[in-house]
C-alpha cells in the first residue's frame, strides 16, 4: 500500500465526480431555457442512480474475475471489495479507492449520450433506460476492455482511460438514440440558439479540469506516466481548442467560443485512450486532428445527413473516440510506456489493427444492445414526451419547475 | 394609422415572423412578457410546495401599419400563431395618431413603412 498513490487515486475520483455536473453545464447551456433544468436533471440523477447501481452489482459485472464476455456477481454489494489493493487492477491502492474511481466512469458515460435525445426525451423512460444501458451495455464492454479475464484485453487492446469504454460506446449510443427518438419538433437542420454560451464555457472549464483525474488518474499511481498523461491531456485539449478556432476563422470568417470548447472537448476524448502511451508531439497531432475530424462530422456531415444529434453526442464522443483509439494504435510509443506497445509509427503496425478490431467491436455491440434496450423502453414506456410537452419544455412538464423567472 | 398588438405563444414566433415576411410586414418590435387568459397558467412544485396560477411566458408584438396593411398584418399573425388549442393569444389593434422617424424627423404614414 502507497499513501501517494491512494491520496492521488481518491483525488482523481473526486475530479471526475466532477465532470459529471461539468457536463450538466456544457449541455445545459447549450439547449432552449425551457429544457436547461431538464438536462441539469438528467445528468445530476444519473450521478444519483448509477452510483447505486455501481456499488449494488455494476462494479461486479465490470470488474469481478468472470469469463471473457462479463464479470460475475461475486462482489456485488461490493462483498470482498475491501480496504486491501486488489493487485490485478491497482498493487499499490485499496480495492475500494480503485472502484469509487471506476465508479465516476461508470457514471458519467450514460450522462454523454444525454446530448442525443436532448429537449425531448421522458423523464421516466430517461431513467430505466440508463440503468439497462449501464447494466447491459457499459459494464460488459467495461469488462471486456479493463476487467480481468475480458477478452478484447487479452487481444491486447490499448485503452488507457477509456477511449473505447467511455467516448466510442456513449457516442455509438447516441447514435442509436437519436435514430429510434427522431429529430426535435421544427428541427431544420440548422443549431438551435443555445440559451446561455457562458454555461457551456463554464461546463466545458469542469470538463477540462475533471480531465486530469480522468486521464492522468487512470495510472492509478502517482508515477511518470500519470505525470506523461497529465501533460499530454493538456496538450491535446489545446491544440483541439485553438485548431477548431483557426478552421472556423477560416471557413466561416469569425472564430467563435462554442466552436473552441467544442474543439477542446474533442481533444480531451481523442487523448484519452492514449494519454498513458503517447508522448507531447503525438498529443499535438492527435489533438489538433480530432478537432478537423470533429468540424467536419458536426458542421459538415450531420445537417447533410439531416439526424439531429441535439447537442453532438455522437459527434464529439463517438467520432473523436473512434479517432482516439486509432490514434493510439498510431503512436503509442514503448519510449512512454514500457508496459504498452508501440503503435504503426513506431514499428508495430499489428496494434493498428488491433485498435481497429477492438474499435469494430464495440460499435457493433453496442450499436445492437442500445437498439435493443432503446426500443424496448420505447415500446413500454414510451421514450418521447407528448408533442405539447414538447412545446412547453421539458423543466415544467417533467418537473414543475422553472429555471429563470422574467419578474422578481 | 393603426397600432396592432398582439400576444403569442413563444413557440409560435418563427412562424408568425415567416407569415409576416410573406406579407411583406418587416418592421416588427417583439418583447417577452408574462401572462395567462382562460388557462390559468402552470403548476410548479418548489422544494415540494405547490404553486398554482404561475403565469406562462409569451411573446408580444408590436406593429405599426398604414390602414392598407392592417387585414394582412392580421391574417399573417392568425395563420402563423394559431393551433386551435387554449392559449393561442390576442390581437388588439388600437388608433395610432402619431409616428415619427427619428433618422430623417418624417412624419405619419410615410415614417411607418
Amino acid at each position: 500500500m502507497n499513501s501517494g498513490d491512494t491520496a492521488f487515486v481518491l483525488i482523481s475520483a473526486g475530479l471526475v465526480m466532477l465532470m459529471t455536473p461539468g457536463l450538466a453545464f456544457f449541455y445545459g447551456g447549450m439547449v432552449r431555457r425551457k429544457n436547461v433544468l431538464g438536462v441539469l436533471m438528467q445528468c445530476f440523477i444519473v450521478l444519483c442512480v448509477l452510483s447505486l447501481q455501481w456499488v449494488l452489482f455494476g462494479y461486479s459485472l465490470s470488474f469481478s474475475p468472470g469469463n471473457g464476455p462479463i464479470g460475475s456477481l461475486d462482489w456485488a454489494g461490493l462483498r470482498g471489495v475491501g480496504l486491501e489493493p486488489y493487485p490485478d487492477y491497482a498493487a499499490t491502492i485499496p480495492h475500494q479507492a480503485f472502484m469509487i474511481f471506476q465508479a465516476m466512469f461508470a457514471i458519467i458515460t450514460p450522462a454523454l449520450i444525454i446530448g442525443a435525445f436532448a429537449e425531448r426525451m421522458k423523464f421516466s423512460a430517461f431513467l430505466v433506460f440508463t440503468v439497462l444501458w449501464a447494466t447491459f451495455v457499459y459494464d460488459p464492454v467495461c469488462h471486456w476492455v479493463w476487467g480481468t479475464g475480458g477478452w478484447l484485453k487479452n487481444l491486447g487492446a490499448l485503452d488507457f482511460a477509456g477511449g473505447t469504454v467511455v467516448h466510442i460506446n456513449a457516442g455509438i449510443a447516441a447514435i442509436v438514440t437519436i435514430l429510434i427518438i427522431g429529430r426535435r419538433k421544427n428541427y431544420e437542420n440548422k443549431p438551435v440558439p443555445p440559451h446561455n454560451l457562458p454555461f457551456t464555457v463554464l461546463g466545458a472549464g469542469i470538463l477540462w479540469f475533471g480531465w486530469f483525474g480522468f486521464n492522468a488518474g487512470s495510472a492509478l499511481a502517482a508515477n511518470g506516466i500519470a505525470a506523461n498523461a497529465f501533460v499530454v491531456t493538456n496538450t491535446a485539449a489545446a491544440a483541439a481548442g485553438l485548431s477548431w478556432a483557426i478552421l472556423e476563422w477560416f471557413i466561416n470568417g469569425k472564430p467563435t467560443i462554442f466552436g473552441t470548447v467544442t474543439g477542446a472537448v474533442a481533444g480531451l476524448v481523442a487523448i484519452t485512450p492514449g494519454a498513458g502511451f503517447v508522448g507531447v508531439m503525438s498529443a499535438i497531432l492527435i489533438g489538433f486532428s480530432a478537432s478537423i475530424i470533429c468540424f467536419i462530422a458536426v458542421g459538415l456531415i450531420k445537417p447533410k445527413l439531416g439526424y439531429d444529434d441535439s447537442l453532438d453526442a455522437f459527434g464529439v464522443h463517438g467520432i473523436g473516440g473512434i479517432w482516439g483509439s486509432l490514434a493510439c494504435g498510431l503512436f503509442a510509443s514503448k519510449l512512454i510506456n514500457p508496459a504498452g506497445a508501440n503503435g504503426l509509427f513506431f514499428g508495430n503496425p499489428k496494434q493498428f489493427l488491433v485498435q481497429l478490431i477492438t474499435v469494430c467491436i464495440t460499435i457493433v455491440y453496442t450499436f445492437a444492445m442500445t437498439f435493443i434496450i432503446f426500443k424496448l423502453v420505447d415500446l413500454t414506456i414510451g421514450v418521447r414526451v407528448t408533442e405539447s410537452d414538447e412545446t412547453m419544455g421539458l423543466d415544467l412538464t417533467q418537473h414543475r419547475e422553472g429555471a429563470y423567472t422574467l419578474l422578481e | 394609422m393603426k397600432l396592432i398588438i398582439a400576444i403569442i405563444q413563444p413557440h409560435k414566433l418563427e412562424e408568425v415572423k415567416k407569415e409576416l415576411y410573406k406579407a411583406d410586414v418587416n418592421l416588427i418590435t417583439v418583447s417577452e412578457v408574462l401572462g395567462h387568459g382562460k388557462q390559468k397558467g402552470v403548476t410548479e412544485v418548489y422544494r415540494g410546495v405547490k404553486e398554482t396560477g404561475n403565469l406562462l411566458r409569451k411573446i408580444r408584438l408590436e406593429i405599426a401599419v398604414n390602414e392598407n396593411f392592417i387585414k394582412p398584418t392580421v391574417d399573417a399573425i392568425i395563420k402563423g400563431a394559431r393551433t386551435g388549442k387554449i392559449g393561442d393569444g390576442k390581437i388588439f389593434i388600437l388608433d395610432l395618431p402619431e409616428c415619427i422617424r427619428i433618422r430623417t424627423g418624417e412624419k405619419g404614414g410615410d415614417a411607418i413603412g
